[in-house]
């Protein structure tokens, strides 16, 4: 019976804490499915939680909250389009310096308005009539609060964008083979900044679903490096969005685990020590991306800058 | 007057006229001064050797370049096309050297990127699979609209070319070299297909160095050189030697007298070789080989049927999943490189700018890139000896005719031709017993092609037993005592110099077993 309570709260914390790595590993998706891998979501995660906190905590209104973090996250985004699709600059090394960015800057602008952690209200858990109140089912799936369902929600619809739509197709083109795209008339950089712009705007999502939705706080780091593991996730999914989504909540329920390790412990009556637990997301991440080594999907323009012309 | 509509329902352009075209990149006038027209109806090549323009002048033509100088006009009136997607508006679609297509998507997939959905932004890939059979029933090109491109054969994959660019409403299309990597069977079918369009009213261009397919496909061809357009002429009173002269400035040697020579011991053996390719399948299985003093064997086959492979094992750059290699009775299996070339091996290998030269390194640097720890380039194997290593270079680029600023100049900056005149130079100065040339001139120009091939003539004579592994078949033919076919890794059959055809080659490599 207690194993069961201790089970289901860890399945539904799970799907809460999946939330932050859905929104920015599906944005991610978006940029890599064109070639650009952007290592700057951390950045644009804390930048777009400071912003949606920021907004929350001066006027209450948590959709103000959700926009600022969407228009914060998606100019970010546009500079990192311009740096690496139009600059051609490396990728790797740009997406780190806006990952810097975005830590220096929501860090400064955090200590010259609010300066302390101060709790604000975040988004409420929704209580659906009688669903809710199901046993076990309830808890897990139907007490979450709206950003749980967004994120959810936008599995299938990223897939079918992807997938079925003339953008998905012009997405995968100028991943895979940006001459060919570029030769049937499709804009190579419009694309490009497009996802990326995508990416951006989901990722700032993403760090407003951990201040306003989640945690309901900003400190410092706040996302304390989930949007590195959001871009290991991408890999981890290659490049889909449903099994994206599922290592979003392999790594959720580690996390949750983790939460729990103490009552676990004591359900159990054994002993974890803590470190293993604080590594334990990590290596997991490790060993998931040795053997996640199916790649069909890989963009084979990863990383690389399209110049017209160059062959 | 009433509209002339094409079979596939677009309106024809009746003609197409470039007129004074200049195009410059840094450092080379690409196009200079260039004229070139097209009728419906007809087809004109294009001929001239790597680097004459050929592309560039087509590029212009498609919108993916924009000329300094020069006009172009459709049906008589100027047009400015300043991108691929104004050209296809105007009726214009291209084939380009390399496919410009998607690998992992499918045939429909790939016909559709970029085009207007009816669907919205929703993909109509059932519309577009309808039309693309519609399509292939008039043109007789079988596809499946629901295979991905990475499952077709290359001739497969140009037809999805010529199907997308038809789909899109071309009147007139430029095919870029098409014909580099088709079977003789595959060209045959282009060849009907490209006579078929013209009948029904499509202007083509045709762009090639290949001689023989320009005499028997166009209707004018014009010569470029340098950027020049040097001749042009109606087919018709063409012959091959002033087309090859005007090619290439001078005239040309095109056959070769082969003295038979009476073969020595074998040199180099290969007992039922196999290896895994970079695909992770069979790439070699169960190769057997015999390569004997003084004789040259020329392997043929559509690239991607175990050449690389054949070349990378015996070179030591690949290893063995099974079977024997002898040299001069060592067994060699799975050396090393270094240890090849210690047994006498050179090799010319087929990738030359990734695997037989460092593209920064400097044509003296790459020239010394194997024996650069040993006499004469080095004292006591460490510090090189640049005196030596200097007077070396100088006496290669001047015995093989590299054109070259200096021997520092770095190794990128060279054309084609002359890279591979170097590591010929480099391959040769060690005086191999056995050498294996991957596609010796594959993207090397006539002139240098015709250099090397006389180079290689030379080994034969000196006894070099020699391995010619080339996609053309003409060279091939051209060079070889005998013949041996590769098909999906196996040698699928062998015949002497004297009693190859062309035909008979062109269905083993396409997989038929034809009787010895
Ligand atoms: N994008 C480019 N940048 C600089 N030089 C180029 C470029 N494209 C072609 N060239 C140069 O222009 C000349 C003509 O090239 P190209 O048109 O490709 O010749 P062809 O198609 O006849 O082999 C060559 O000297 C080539 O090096
Ligand atoms: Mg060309």
């Amino acid at each position: 019976m207690i194993t069961d309570i201790i089970k289901a709260s860890v399945a539904a914390s799970a799907i809460r804490l999946a939330t932050p790595y859905i929104f920015a590993s599906l944005g991610e998706t978006f940029g890599q499915r064109s070639g650009v891998l952007n290592l700057g979501v951390d950045g644009i995660m804390l930048l777009g939680a400071f912003a949606a906190y920021y907004a929350v905590f001066e006027t209450g209104n948590l959709l103000l909250g959700v926009l600022a973090a969407l228009i914060v996250g998606m100019l970010l985004g546009l500079a990192m389009a311009f740096i690496s699709v139009t600059l051609q600059a490396e990728q790797g090394i740009s997406g780190i310096g806006v990952y810097l960015f975005g830590l220096g800057l929501s860090e400064l602008l955090f200590q010259k308005t609010v300066s302390t952690p101060t709790p604000i209200e975040g988004f409420p858990r929704i209580n659906f009539p009688v669903l809710t109140d199901l046993p076990v089912l309830g808890e897990i799936f139907f007490h979450h609060n709206l950003l749980v369902y967004v994120a959810f929600a936008l599995v299938p619809i990223s897939s079918f964008i992807l997938n079925r739509t003339t953008f998905g197709l012009q997405i995968r083109a100028v991943g895979q083979n940006p001459e060919a795209a570029d030769a049937m008339g499709i804009s190579v950089a419009r694309v490009r900044y497009m996802t990326v712009m995508i990416g951006g705007a989901l990722a700032g999502l993403a760090g407003a679903s951990l201040s306003i939705a989640l945690l309901n706080i900003f400190q410092s780091n706040l996302t304390a490096g989930q949007g590195f593991i959001a871009v290991a996730l991408v890999y981890f999914g290659a490049w889909r969005p449903y099994w994206v989504m599922g290592g979003a909540l392999l790594f959720s329920t580690v996390n949750a685990l983790q939460l729990q390790v103490k009552t676990i412990e004591n359900a159990l009556g054994i002993n974890v020590p803590s470190e293993f637990a604080v590594m334990a997301p990590y290596v997991v991440t490790i060993i998931t991306l040795i053997f996640a080594s199916k790649r069909v999907e890989q963009p084979t323009a990863l990383t690389k800058p399209f110049e017209r012309g160059e062959s | 007057m009433p509209e002339h509509l094409l079979p596939t329902g677009h309106r024809r352009i009746d003609q197409m006229r470039m007129q004074g075209i200049v195009k410059k990149f840094p450092g080379v006038l690409a196009v200079d001064h260039v004229d070139f027209d097209v009728k419906a109806g007809e087809i004109h090549a294009l001929l001239g050797e790597n680097g004459a323009g050929k592309s560039t002048l087509m590029k212009i033509l498609y919108g993916l370049y924009h000329q300094e100088e020069g006009q172009v006009f459709l049906n008589d009136l100027p047009v400015v096309i300043r991108s691929p997607n104004q050209a296809i508006q105007h009726g214009i679609g291209m084939i380009h050297q390399h496919f410009m297509l998607v690998p992992s998507l499918t045939v429909a997939q790939n016909v559709a990127l970029g085009m207007k959905s009816s669907r919205g932004f929703l993909l109509d890939i059932d519309m577009v699979s309808k039309r693309i059979r519609e399509l292939s029933e008039i043109y007789g090109l079988q596809v499946n609209p629901s295979t991905p491109i990475w499952q077709l054969a290359v001739g497969e994959q140009q037809r999805v070319e010529i199907l997308r660019a038809l789909y899109r409403g071309a009147a007139l299309l430029i095919l870029d070299e098409p014909t580099a990597v088709l079977t003789p069977q595959e060209v045959d079918d282009l060849f009907r297909i490209l006579k078929q369009m013209t009948a029904d009213g499509h202007a083509l261009i045709f762009i090639s160095h290949k001689l023989h397919e320009v005499l028997a496909i166009s209707q004018r061809i014009t010569v470029l050189r340098d950027g020049k357009q040097v001749y042009s002429i109606p087919t018709e009173t063409a012959t091959k030697e002033t087309l090859a002269h005007m090619m290439v400035g001078r005239p040309v040697v095109l056959h070769y007298d082969l003295r038979p020579i009476e073969p020595g011991p074998a040199r180099l053996r290969l007992e039922e070789v196999s290896a895994t390719s970079d695909r992770g399948d069979e790439g070699l299985k169960k190769v057997s080989l015999q390569l004997h003093a003084g004789e040259i064997v020329g392997v043929a086959g559509v690239s991607g049927n175990g050449q690389r492979e054949l070349a990378q094992v015996i070179a030591g750059m690949r290893s063995t999943s099974s079977g024997k290699i002898w040299l001069d009775n060592h067994d060699v299996t799975n050396h090393s490189p270094a240890a090849m070339n210690q047994h006498g091996l050179s090799h010319i290998p087929e990738a030359r700018m990734t695997d037989g030269v460092i593209k920064n390194f400097t044509v003296a640097e790459n020239f010394v890139l194997q024996n650069h720890g040993r006499k004469p380039y080095a004292w006591g194997g460490v510090f090189m000896n640049f005196r030596n290593i200097t007077r070396q270079c100088k006496t290669a680029i001047k015995d093989y005719e590299i054109k070259t600023p200096s021997h520092e100049t770095p190794i990128k900056s060279l054309s084609g031709g002359n890279i591979q005149k170097l590591v010929l130079a480099r391959e040769l100065s060690r005086q191999p017993r056995v050498l294996i040339a991957a596609q010796p001139t594959r993207g090397v120009d006539i002139g240098a092609s015709e250099y090397i091939h006389h180079r290689l003539l030379e080994e034969r004579t000196k006894g070099t037993a020699i391995l010619l592994i080339s996609e053309d078949l003409d060279e091939i033919l051209a060079l070889s005592d005998r013949i041996v076919v590769m098909y999906e890794g196996a040698i699928v059959g062998e015949v002497k110099r004297d009693q190859a055809d062309i035909r008979t080659l062109g269905l083993m490599m396409a997989g038929s077993k034809v009787p010895v």
